[in-house]
């Protein structure tokens, strides 16, 4: 492994699977134990250091630090009114200076924690820049795809949805690629970046056509605070032609599974009765998200620094 | 290698097998007994726990033997220390292992960890740690397949396959056919 993960193409084949092996194991030696705790980072700090509002991938990462007995900081820079590129370099090196073992750095501009990783000694490890990676959320997704269908060679994958703005979508798309699945990008021609022709990944604009063949369904979020151009005419046209609703998930496969990385918007991009489906997974991602994240932290901070 | 007598570990650079298939399965056999005769009324509460690697399977072996002795059959379950490794700084991270226990727990049993090389002590203090954030065993005991001396903790096994006095450029090789499709148990020089 490298000792920062910054996207997922950080993380080739083995790596990647080491990743989610160790999350397996994990996940396996912690089940059903009333002390789910273990010591393996005692006496490491692991600094979150978050420019931009999140729920889930906050606590997750705090929780899977916790679990491994690493002391956690919390640093919100919300509302700072410092400029930006100068107080990510004086806010690493106060951390540095305090001895962080590692940062997780979420920020809204595309590249910050590349910049970070140039300036700490410890790991980085990026919880989603701007639009650009969020390989994280593509371990656990990979995770979840293996451990609900068993495989992920040959898995056909269909991403649905602002792909444009989708840090979850590229990196989805390098990590499933990597693991050996097949993955086919569904959205409008506004909300496709210039250069897709070159991602390992197949293009449509017809959802329909492409949900009979689809293994897993990947919906992703519309995500309102960055459609400030016409992207699509209006929401409701764009629920009609790519939301999945009950009568879409019914063109699904039997073993067809439907993820999204949250936060939803019910009845936009995904209806509530495909939401709460047995084929969902958005609860299980979550919950997989804190052993996939105890395995990064372990691989990249257990060892030799 | 499959010298009749054992040779003694010698300056020789070259492996020389201590234990050959027959003497393991001889050793097994013997701590089964041990076990059994230890147990006494308990048999029916004992857990055998091995440590991967080769405590595993040599766990599950120790308990076909009880089985097959006693006719109590005993229940098997490996545990992975990985994440309590203490040397984890100086030699780095590594794969995880199965950690697997019995549906019931080993809460209230009679727990003896299996491991196939006792050396520093180690290995058996992150298992130890282990076990307590798992459960609250009646009592833990140690089985080895060969105590190598060396201790750096104070840790003493219950039940030794073989006593080995080694120096500690030496290397102790235990080899199990489930694992590595043969018997045996090796020294060789490492220091010179």
């Amino acid at each position: 492994m490298k000792r920062h993960l910054l996207e997922a193409a950080d993380l080739d084949r083995a790596d990647a699977t080491l990743v989610l092996d160790t999350a397996a194991q994990i996940d396996a030696a912690l089940a059903g134990r009333e002390v789910k705790k273990l010591p393996t980072l005692r006496g490491r700090t692991v600094v979150n250091l978050f420019f931009e509002d999140s729920t889930r991938t906050r606590i997750s990462f705090e929780l899977a630090a916790k679990r491994l007995s690493a002391d956690v900081i919390n640093f919100s820079a919300k509302g700072s009114s410092v400029s930006k590129g100068e107080s990510l370099k004086d806010t690493a090196l106060t951390l540095e200076a305090m001895g962080s073992d590692a940062i997780v750095v979420r920020h809204q501009a595309s590249g910050a924690p590349h910049r970070l990783a140039t300036w700490v000694r410890g790991s980085v490890v990026n919880a989603g820049d701007g639009t650009h990676e969020h390989p994280t959320q593509a371990l656990l997704d990979a995770y979840t795809i293996r451990h609900r269908l068993g495989r992920l060679e040959g898995v056909r994958v269909a991403v649905v949805g602002d792909v444009l703005h989708s840090r979850v979508a590229r990196s989805n798309v390098r990590l499933l690629h990597t693991l050996g699945a097949e993955v086919t990008l569904v959205a409008p021609p506004t909300l496709l970046p210039v250069g897709v022709g070159s991602w390992p990944a197949e293009v449509s604009y017809d959802l329909d056509a492409v949900l009979p063949k689809a293994d897993v369904v990947m919906m992703l979020r519309v995500q309102a605070e960055r459609m400030n151009a016409s992207y699509f005419p209006s929401a409701r046209e764009y629920s009609r032609r790519y939301g999945l609703d009950g009568r879409r998930m019914g063109a699904l496969g039997d073993d067809a599974i439907v993820m999204h990385p949250g936060p939803m918007n019910r009845g936009m991009e995904i209806a509530a009765e495909v939401a709460d489906s047995v084929r969902s997974t958005i609860v299980e991602q979550v919950g997989n998200g804190v052993s996939v994240r105890m395995a990064v932290l372990y691989l990249l901070l257990g060892g030799n620094t | 290698m499959a010298s009749p007598t054992g040779p003694a570990a010698g300056d020789a650079p070259s492996p020389s097998a201590v234990l050959t298939a027959a003497d393991v399965t001889r050793v097994v056999d013997r701590m089964a007994h041990q076990l059994i005769e230890k147990a006494g009324d308990s048999l029916a509460d004992l857990v055998l726990v091995g440590i991967p690697t080769r405590g595993a399977p040599l766990a599950r072996r120790l308990a076909a033997r009880v089985a097959a002795f006693s006719g109590t059959s005993v229940d098997v379950g490996t545990v992975d220390i990985t994440l309590y490794r203490d040397d984890l700084r100086l030699r780095g991270v590594r794969a995880l292992e199965d950690t697997v226990l019995p549906e019931g727990g080993i809460d209230g049993r009679l727990v003896v960890l299996v491991d196939d090389v006792l050396y520093s002590g180690r290995s058996v203090r992150a298992a130890l740690d282990a076990l307590r954030d798992v459960g609250r065993p009646r009592a833990v005991q140690l089985a080895v397949l060969v105590d190598r001396g060396h201790r750096e903790l104070p840790i003493r096994a219950d039940y030794v396959g073989k006593n080995l006095p080694t120096r500690r450029g030496q290397s102790v090789k235990v080899h199990l056919d489930e694992v590595d499709g043969v018997d045996e148990v090796l020294i060789t020089e490492v220091g010179s």
